[in-house]
């Protein structure tokens, strides 16, 4: 889909060249990850894809097309592109924003308009709430996700990310990590993703480039780089703590029995007292008739609060998380809610089961006896 | 809707009364023959018309040339040339507005004429100088994404750059609209006419009603067309 040859871009008065040499390529639906500390060269590659950067020698061969011989305009036009400080236009609205691109294209305003609105929801927002509102009247998390909306907005098969999750703080970078990746399982784009971060491109990437002073160091699979890492630069961008890392690679569901161990609403104190007891983290879940997690019931909660049935004793559950979130997220959020544990729930609200801290720390004692 | 306009023509209808208010006033009670002579109506509305033909015709001829030349200093071809256009404008802005009009009446004569071109070049200045820092002022990354998407520098300048400046630019409009009422009633010292007549001949003739009514009515004048301005700008600009 994407081919690199040769590429390299000079600089006027640099010593060395930005990016030398690059040969690679990227499979079409693939998520390639280009990681490196600064300077490395790999926003400068995701650039001259688009040719907002103008290579120095080399090629660029997208779907087996010379790009130079492509009009730039036309090009991008078919590339979506995200960058880090997302880059909304303050003075549209979000609907505006998001059809930037359809309007260039010159549809109709009637399919702009669907299309708009099916982006919104795509990405997780009203189209009634947020449609009319002003860029700065948006959180960060949601200024990323219209970000991605716009980028997506006209179907294109290729889309550039630069460190797009970068700008908003962890809890919420992971789930718009997870919620990107649900939706890339649906459109199968093929995406070059930049970032420094090895944990992002150990989650994120089909491939990941590892990428210094503008030269590829390595070019493989997550699991690859964390077990064979190439030399020492690779192995100390990948860190020590390489089994730890592999919690980036393991998604809940993978982990969690079939059955979720969750109580129904009608369920008496007795049971739930004995339930409880037997509970490694001495507390149970509650779930209704649908399945959808309601509350949960602990050792304390049982002795502060009256009633007889679940329903009226339990308490509100402090944090979920989704069941293709990975293990590393879910050790972050129990860290954020100081609790050993935590549930899991579907995309559509399903009760899936209960994570817990040891859960973990068995997999990791697993990764590293493999290892 | 209607709300809205009342709303708007609050002030303007205040300010026109307040002017309509004085004219009455000073022409239906003189203090003294000498002003009775100098005050009359026709006399008022053919200073106040001249005025505003000089401010009128002064300030669109600044804004033809302020605004693209300022669109142009941004663009990176023109960089250098940007900066030292700028600076000879800044210079130039330093130079008292009086010094600006004896300078030009030297080899343009007096007049009208002379005195429209005077202040066409002291307009210039903030304009062209807010519309340079409103576009310098988008942020690299907006510019970035647009870019990215495909947007032609065309489409980019004008969907993008220029509505994101209109803010900063208006302000400078309203800026130099307020500097050149001002500035006009220094045009009567080469004989073009305008309010300053009434305000330089009641000084030489003593006679302080005359001084006022020139005064006040070109202190209406600049507060009115500011306050159009400012309201024309918050009309335009509706997501900050």
């Amino acid at each position: 889909m994407i081919r690199l040859e040769d590429l390299t871009k000079r600089f006027p008065g640099m010593e060395r060249p930005a990016v030398n040499k690059l040969n690679m390529e990227v499979g079409k639906g693939e998520v390639c990850v280009l990681v490196g500390p600064s300077g490395c060269g790999k926003t400068t590659t995701m650039k001259m894809i688009n040719r907002l950067c103008e290579p120095t020698e080399g090629k660029i061969y997208v779907d087996g097309q010379d790009t130079s011989r492509i009009n730039p305009i036309k090009l991008r036009l078919d590339i979506g592109y995200v960058i880090q400080q997302i880059g909304l236009f303050p003075h549209m609205t979000i609907n505006d924003n998001v059809a930037t691109v359809p309007r260039e294209k010159k549809w109709p305003s009637e399919k702009t308009k669907k299309r708009t609105e099916e982006l919104l929801e795509l990405v997780g927002l009203d189209p009634e709430e947020h449609g009319k509102r002003y860029p700065s009247g948006l959180s960060g998390g949601q200024q990323q996700r219209v970000g991605i909306a716009r980028a997506l907005a006209a179907d294109p098969p290729i889309m550039l990310m630069d460190e797009p999750f970068a700008a908003v703080d962890r809890i919420t970078r992971s789930r718009l990590q997870n919620e990107f990746l649900r939706l890339q399982k649906e459109l199968n784009k093929t995406i070059i993703f930049v970032t420094h971060d090895i944990d992002e491109a150990i989650k994120m990437g089909d491939r990941i480039a590892v990428l210094r002073n503008g030269e590829l160091i390595q070019y493989d699979e997550p699991g690859n780089i964390l077990s064979a890492p190439a030399g020492d630069f690779v192995a100390n961008l990948v860190g020590k703590n390489r089994s730890i890392k592999r919690l980036h690679l393991i998604r809940a569901q993978e982990i969690l029995g079939e059955d979720h161990g969750g109580v129904s609403l009608d369920t008496p104190r007795e049971t739930l007292k004995q339930k409880v007891e037997e509970s490694v983290i001495s507390t149970i879940m509650v779930v209704d008739e649908k399945g959808n997690l309601k509350g949960m019931v602990g050792a304390h909660a049982l002795q502060e609060r009256d009633g007889d049935r679940a329903e009226d004793i339990m308490e509100e559950v402090p944090d979920t998380v989704t069941d293709d979130a990975t293990l590393n997220d879910a050790l972050s959020v129990m860290l954020e809610i100081g609790e050993g544990y935590v549930p899991v729930v579907t995309a559509d609200g399903k009760f899936r089961g209960t994570l817990t801290l040891n859960s973990l720390l068995d997999q990791v004692r697993s990764e590293k006896s493999a290892d | 809707m209607l709300i809205r306009i009342l709303k708007f023509l609050i002030v303007p209808v205040i300010l026109v009364a307040l002017g309509v208010g004085v004219v009455y006033y000073v022409v239906e009670n003189p203090t003294d023959s000498m002003v009775a002579r100098m005050l009359t109506y026709d006399f008022i509305i053919d200073s106040m018309e001249k005025h505003l033909i000089m401010v009128f015709v002064s300030m669109v001829a600044a804004m033809a040339v302020g605004i693209p030349v300022g669109i142009m200093l941004t663009r990176p071809t023109f960089y250098y040339v940007g900066k030292v256009i700028e600076n000879i404008v800044n210079v130039g802005q330093t130079v008292p507005s009086l010094a600006i009009l004896a300078l030009f009446f030297t080899f343009l004569g007096l007049g009208f004429n002379t005195a429209v071109f005077a202040l066409w070049l002291y307009s210039i200045l903030p304009i062209l100088r807010n519309t340079f820092a409103g576009i310098m002022s988008v942020q690299p990354e907006v510019v970035e994404s647009a870019k990215g998407m495909g947007m032609t520098p065309w489409r980019i300048l004008s969907r993008i750059e220029l509505p994101i400046a209109y803010p900063i630019i208006i302000a400078g409009i309203r800026t130099a609209i307020v500097i050149n009422v001002g500035t006009a009633t220094l045009a009567t010292f080469i004989g073009a006419g305008g309010l300053g007549d009434m305000i330089v001949t009641g000084i030489s003739v003593r006679r302080e009603m005359v001084t006022f009514t020139g005064a006040a009515l070109s202190a209406l004048l600049a507060i009115l067309l500011d306050y159009i301005i400012g309201r024309i700008e918050k009309n335009l600009v509706r997501w900050s």
